[in-house]
Formats: structure tokens, sequence, C-alpha cells
């Protein structure tokens, strides 16, 4: 095929699929969400710096600071699948790899996402 | 639709092409930041499960941690969570119309890159002096 078109203006004038923006939007809205959480989790990392099992547990088992790292989990899981995804959108050129790296995406990010979440609530109702 | 790759369309110049600039180097960054923060996830992930499972498998991260490695790796992580940070509050202001002045531009990843080492280095050095007091 010889068409010199660019992929624009072979597209231009059918219209949006009016969920262009969602991506985009999604990765601020948790971007956001995660300044204040990850200031929580670098602080608690300062407070805890060399204490001893019972009193991490402790610390973290608070509502609060479970509440908090249930949160920053949700939000920064997220984000980052997000963020995964346009890197191997811009870097997975084949259609068949392409694919399997973004499901293998949603997968990572979901494994880490419900391991970090069970964990929290494990330390939070501290059975 | 035939695949837009196939048309034999001049390609634009990459990296090797353009003369390094502080705004490039430290969108380029900003991305591997990110990237890292994703794989430095296993840490968090790791961290808690540990945490949840009892003394025993917590000594074993611990071991790790305190290891000099261990100290590295978390080092590394600290300053892509900060320097992700930074980056990505300046996406905040670029995302509200300014600071797109070349010169604002510039100041601001300047800002990022000091300021990442910068703040890191206090978070270590409050993280050292707080060293057992809870």
């Amino acid at each position: 095929m010889a068409d010199m078109r660019t992929p624009l203006s072979r597209v231009i004038g059918l219209g949006s699929a009016k969920s262009g923006a969602h991506h985009f939007w999604l990765q601020r809205v948790t971007a956001a969400a995660n300044v204040p959480l990850a200031l929580f989790l670098i602080a608690s990392l300062v407070a805890l710096s060399g204490a001893d099992y019972a009193t991490v547990r402790g610390y973290l088992g608070h509502p609060l600071a479970v509440i908090a790292l249930l949160a920053l989990i949700l939000s920064g899981v997220w984000h980052m699948r997000l963020g995964m995804q346009v890197i191997i959108e811009d870097y997975v050129i084949a259609e068949g790899p392409k694919m399997l790296s973004l499901i293998l995406n949603i997968f990572f990010s979901a494994a880490i996402g419900i391991a970090c979440i069970y964990a929290a609530l494990k330390i939070g109702f501290g059975s | 639709m035939a695949d837009p790759r196939q048309a034999a369309r001049p390609l634009s110049p990459h990296l090797q092409i353009y003369r390094l600039t502080v705004t490039m180097v430290m969108s380029i960054v900003h991305r591997i930041t990110g990237a890292g923060l994703y794989a430095g996830t296993l840490l968090l992930a790791w961290w808690l499960i540990a945490l949840a499972s009892g003394p025993d498998a917590y000594a074993v991260f611990e071991g790790f941690i305190g290891s000099w490695f261990g100290r590295l790796v978390l080092f590394g992580y600290t300053w892509a969570l900060i320097h992700h940070m930074l980056g990505g509050i300046r996406h905040f202001i670029w995302d509200f119309g300014k600071g797109f002045e070349l010169r604002t531009a510039d100041l601001m990843a300047w800002g990022t890159v000091i300021g990442s080492v910068v703040l890191t280095v206090l978070v270590w050095i409050a993280g050292y002096s707080m060293m057992g007091a809870l």
C-alpha cells in the first residue's frame, strides 16, 4: 500500500470514540492522590527506621495507617498500570507481544494490589 | 485499514539527532523512575506480606533490607519515588497551561533533579537520626 497519508489524516473528521481522555484523566487523578499517600509512606518509613517487628506491626495496625495504606495501594497500582501501559504501547510494536505485555501488565498490577491489600487488612485486623 | 507503518514515509529523527536538553533528560528519567517504582512495588509487597506473616518472615525481610544491597535498593527507591513525585508536580503545572516558557521549563527540570537528590538525602538523614526512636 503506497498511501503517503499520515495516520492522523486518515482518521481526521471521523469523530472521536468519546473515551480518549479516560486514561489521561485517571492517570492524573491517581497521581494527585499518590502525592500525599507517598509522603505518608516516606514519613512512616523514616519514623519506623530501626523499629522491631512489634513496633512496626503496632504502627501499621492502627486503623488510620491501614486506611492510608489501602488508599496508597489502590491508587498506586492503578497509576502504575496506566503508566506501564503507555510504555508498552510506545516500545512494543508487534501486535502479539504488545497484547501479551498489556495483559501481563494488568496481571502484575492486580497481583501486587491484591497481595498488598490482603496483607494490609491482615495487619489491621491483627490476626 | 492498512498498517500505517508500511507507508513508505520518512521517519522522524530520533534521540541521537537532538542535542540533549535538561527537560528532555528529565522526561526520560521520569519514565525510567516510573518503571523502577513499578518493579519496586515487589519490595513493598514483600514488606507488607512479611509483616502480616509473622516475626520469622519479617526477620528475613529485615535481613535483606538491612544489608548494604538492601539499603542501596531502598535508597534508589526513595530517590525514584521523590523524583517521580516532583516530575509529576511539574506535569500538573503544565496541565494548568503554565510553565511552558523555556526558562521556566528548564528551571523546573533542574529543580526536579536537584530537589530529588537533596530531599532523598534529607529523608535518609532523618531516617538514620530516627533509628530506633519508636
